[in-house]
């Protein structure tokens, strides 16, 4: 049951093969089991899930039941849950009880599905490898001595091991698509303002987006159905008509469904820098796409290189602004002792931030501190659309764009623990698209020496229902989705 | 520009973060390290270009003047940090958030 996919397991619910305390209670045996090695979830309830799927056992007999109603989904600590602990994997936050739903999980509530617990994150975030969390870092299921990536690397490893059907995300640099890489199942960030980010806890504003994290690109489709659409409450949401992402999956099937498709590929995203055992597995995949039917096409996005200098202002910057609420007066971590206010405001804020989040406020403070906010915030908006307009050129030439994911396999944890540059180019291939605002997929598309690769499928603005369907098609004719470790079966 | 010991404690104290003295050693070599790669910017040519903070060029939307919001104040002070300073009771008083004495 661990492997099947949403539609699977919801036709399983309906025709009452199982119920969703027992599908629910299977993931969370597996949890107990695996979670204390793997550190994926770090809050859990039982109570407050098994009531969740008693309710949609309810649903589901009176015949009021949708798609993901009873299914039992991961959900990542940035989201805040009305009852539950939600930290952002900070100290900060670590006593901090949720008052209210996140727009995200109120959308899962409405549509019936479980919530199995929260799932463990790079602080505030930031990082890669999720290393940086005050509770611990997380395993890749793939091999344990490797990090699941980050920043969403709890509910990586929870989709990766099978403790959940699916899981969210949240993707600011590739906080989806680089851990959906790095543990081998698909990943989406959706279009700029799609998805609702309130109650979603702020790192950089204007890059933050929420996305599904799960199996295949159909399970995606699925989570993207109920988490996107307009929220009057996230002044940055767009107001567009709600669509179906799973309508053209079906037509993804015979000989080559893909005839007419253009796939760009960007010759950027094949230079110095990768990793060249995953460049092969990225080329076989697109050979495969070539073999469905689409023809390629070279292009060039000349200002990608300069994506992370350009991130690395702009995220801390915002980052720097929104993470000043943390100050220790009206919730959050309060230093034990202290002399004045001020001497509060340091001190708790010294004590609880971990070391990448204070690098990250500082350099924010720094870039728009007095006298240097052209230098570096102002110019880094300028070239953030030198980038956009990039990616608009390369529209002109094809439908969709394709490249790797990630520069590499999964790396050892430590291993760029204490080199924050070094862990930023881990992102080099995901940031232009957050820059710009754009979606980008990652999907499984084989191993370099036992470690999942991804292949990057990125798309104009709001074509996630194609991109889905150009995914699909690919996982139609591969089984690199259905994997998972043999040791976790 | 090259960062020095100073500018690391003039901003950490702007950004409201106590420092030691060995934190802003260790702080110093990370930062001059990133911000060599932001550096990286400094070689492109962006005059005339206008800065862009949203992909979709969207206006602010603005609702009614009408109250939205219900009252959440024991939801949300139920989250108030101890008082700290030898006090482990919440930071609360009669509906309100306890800080230091700030007016003499």
């Amino acid at each position: 049951m661990i492997n099947h996919s949403l539609k699977e397991l919801g036709h399983m619910l309906a025709s009452k093969q199982i119920s969703s305390v027992e599908m629910t209670q299977t993931f969370l045996d597996r949890i107990a089991k695996y979670n204390p090695s793997i550190n994926a979830y770090i809050a859990l309830d039982h109570d407050k899930t098994i009531t969740q799927a008693k309710a949609a056992d309810i649903r589901i007999a009176n015949g009021s039941a949708e798609p993901l109603t009873g299914i039992p989904l991961a959900q990542k600590d940035i989201f805040c849950a009305k009852g539950w602990q939600t930290t952002c994997g900070s100290k900060m936050l670590a006593n901090f009880i949720a008052p209210y739903d996140a727009h995200v999980l109120s959308q899962f509530d409405h549509a019936g599905a479980v919530n199995l617990g929260k799932t463990n994150m790079d602080e505030f975030a930031m990082g890669s490898s999720n290393e940086t969390s005050y509770f611990g870092g997380v395993k890749n299921p793939w091999d344990f001595d490797r990090v699941p990536g980050g920043s969403s690397g709890g509910s990586a490893a929870a989709v990766a091991a099978r403790l959940c059907a699916a899981a969210t995300g949240t993707d600011t640099g590739g906080s989806i698509r680089q851990p959906a890489s790095l543990c081998g199942f698909t990943g989406l960030k959706p279009t700029y303002g799609l998805v609702s980010r309130y109650g979603m806890i702020a790192f950089a504003s204007s890059l933050d987006q929420a996305g599904p994290m799960a199996k295949s690109a159909e399970d995606c489709a699925l989570m993207l159905n109920v988490m996107a659409g307009f929220d009057e409450r996230d002044s940055t949401s767009l107001n567009r008509a709600k669509e179906d992402y799973t309508r053209g999956l079906v037509n993804m099937q015979g000989a080559q469904p893909l005839k007419g498709l253009r796939i760009g590929l960007p010759k950027e995203y094949f230079a110095d820098g990768l990793d060249a055992n995953v460049a092969k597995v990225v080329q076989a995949a697109i050979a495969e796409y070539r073999k469905l039917g689409a023809e390629t096409v070279d292009i060039s996005l000349p200002n990608s290189q300069l994506s992370i200098p350009v991130y690395y202002v702009l995220a801390p910057a915002e980052a720097s602004s929104n993470l000043s609420r943390y100050d220790g007066v009206r919730y959050g971590h309060r230093a034990a002792a202290y002399d004045d206010l001020m001497d509060m405001y340091m001190k708790s804020r010294a004590e609880g931030f971990g070391a990448e989040v204070k690098r990250r406020i500082l350099i924010g403070t720094y870039v728009l501190s007095a006298g240097y906010y052209d230098a570096y915030y102002l110019k880094a908006q300028q070239i953030r659309r030198l980038i956009a307009d990039d990616f608009t050129q390369a529209f002109k030439q094809c439908d969709i764009i394709m490249g790797p994911t990630a520069p590499s396999t999964a790396f050892k944890a430590g291993e760029k623990a204490d080199d924050p540059v070094a862990m930023y180019l881990q992102d080099v291939y995901t940031i232009a698209t957050n820059l710009a605002g754009l979606p980008g997929i990652s999907i499984p598309a084989g191993f370099s020496n036992g470690l999942p690769v991804g292949l990057q499928l990125m798309g104009n603005y709001f074509d996630e229902a194609r991109m889905l369907d150009v995914a699909h098609a690919y996982q139609q004719v591969t089984d690199w989705h259905t994997r998972m470790p043999e040791s976790l079966k | 520009m090259a960062l020095n010991i100073s500018d690391i404690k003039r901003i950490a104290h702007l950004a409201r973060l106590e420092i030691s003295e060995q934190e802003a050693t260790q702080t110093l070599t990370k930062l001059t390290g990133i911000l060599g790669l932001i550096e990286q910017m400094q070689a492109v040519d962006t005059t005339g270009i206008t800065p862009m903070s949203h992909s979709q060029d969207v206006v602010q939307r603005l609702r009614d003047d009408v109250v939205t919001k219900t009252n959440m104040r024991e939801a949300f002070q139920a989250n108030a940090p101890k008082v700290g300073n030898g006090a482990a009771e919440k930071a609360v008083y009669g509906g309100l958030y306890l800080v230091s004495q700030v007016i003499e």
